[in-house]
């Protein structure tokens, strides 16, 4: 019985570990798409400073659709506990 | 668990080392607060039609802040004045803000009749995420999954009727799922890749960003300042982590602000991109 219940016990710190290292793997690679929009974005607006409002509302729209991939990552640990 | 305490947020079944009570220097480990400080004992229960309707601390702030919107621009626009009143003026820069900056940037000209969904949309968004900092409240009501997910699927339901209403019922969807001038092969794979992303990672998306984002800035406050709680011991070292750890508290909480901000334009953004894509068939 004490046998089951420290397997299990040790069976959830490791599925708690393995989410930690699950998100960090998650967010490889919305990190490097929000630097390249961002780098991108800032670089379009020094170019062009006219077109400022366009260009943020596409850099927002870009980073809301690669953080959504991160924030994703990071729910599922929780999620399948 | 007294009503105080449930305001207070303190977890419900303490071990001998309770979450207040624990310290660096008395031999308790640190309390790692987990998703269960977003679970909220049930303040009182309502019995309607065999249903039972947990209100929870949640549930309050939500009314609160609803009464909070519904009240301000009542004052703002109820006896409308060529020369605005100082809450008027306040009220239609948010009004125009959100205008100028979401609907006329992304949908245009025809899309200001959808402007006041918008406006009470960014606004509901925006003061439930900033009930996270308000001192007592000190909870985004954005973090409990079920309020995103049902405005997502509003959102989901105006846009799918709208769509259908302009652009017909049948092709509205072969609208985004065949987007002309693509070699014929291409088609296989992105009819039902388009279909998927239109119709059910939108709302999904939608809400999980949200959630996401309120859930990790609350968590994220919270550890930071029960690790100042923690540190906060007899010896100098943990005394200059307690300060380091209340710094990182209030950083967090400008910066916390600004996300708050930040997700509240953009759920309202792409729900104008929603909206604008049912509204014009190519986008």
């Amino acid at each position: 019985m004490s046998l089951t219940m420290s397997l299990l016990a040790e069976t959830t710190t490791t599925i708690k570990g393995l989410g930690a290292i699950g998100y960090g793997l998650a967010a490889i690679g919305p990190g490097v798409g929000i630097g390249i929009i961002f780098g991108n974005g800032v670089q379009a607006i020094a170019r062009q400073p006219e077109a400022y409002g366009v260009i943020r509302q596409n850099m927002l729209l870009g980073f809301a659709l690669a953080e959504a991939l991160a924030l994703i990552g990071f729910v599922a640990p929780f999620v399948l506990k | 668990m007294s009503a105080f305490g449930v305001l207070l947020g303190v977890p419900e079944d303490g071990d001998t080392c309770t979450f207040l009570g624990s310290h660096l220097g008395n031999g308790c480990q640190f309390p790692a607060p987990t998703a269960e400080i977003f679970n909220w004992a049930p303040l009182a229960t309502w019995h309607i039609g065999g249903i039972a309707f947990d209100i929870t601390k949640p549930v309050v702030l939500l009314a609160i802040g609803t009464l909070f919107i519904v009240g301000f621009f009542l004052i703002a626009f109820s006896r409308p004045t060529l020369v605005p009143s100082r809450t008027q003026s306040l009220g239609e820069l948010g009004y125009t803000f959100v205008r100028d900056q979401i609907s006329r940037e992304v949908i245009g000209k025809d899309g200001d009749k959808y402007v006041p969904f918008l406006v009470s949309l960014f606004f509901f968004v925006w003061i439930m995420n900033l009930f996270s900092i308000v001192p007592v409240a000190q909870f985004p009501v954005t973090s409990r999954f079920a309020f995103p997910v049902a405005l997502a699927l509003v959102i989901w339901c105006i846009y799918m009727f709208l769509g259908m209403k302009k652009q017909g019922p049948i092709k509205f969807f072969t609208n985004f799922m065949f987007p002309p001038g693509l070699p014929k092969p291409i088609y296989v794979i992105l009819a039902p890749i388009e279909f998927l992303s239109n119709v059910l990672v939108r709302p999904f998306t939608l809400a999980v960003r949200l959630f996401a984002n309120m859930f990790a800035g609350h968590l994220l406050i919270t550890i930071f300042s029960v690790g100042a709680w923690y540190l906060a011991g007899p010896t100098v070292m943990g005394w200059i982590g307690a300060t380091g750890s209340f710094a990182m508290t209030v950083a967090l909480t400008g910066f916390e602000m600004f996300i708050q901000f930040l997700q509240a334009f953009i759920f309202t953004l792409l729900t104008a991109v929603y909206i604008g894509g049912s509204l014009h068939a190519e986008h």
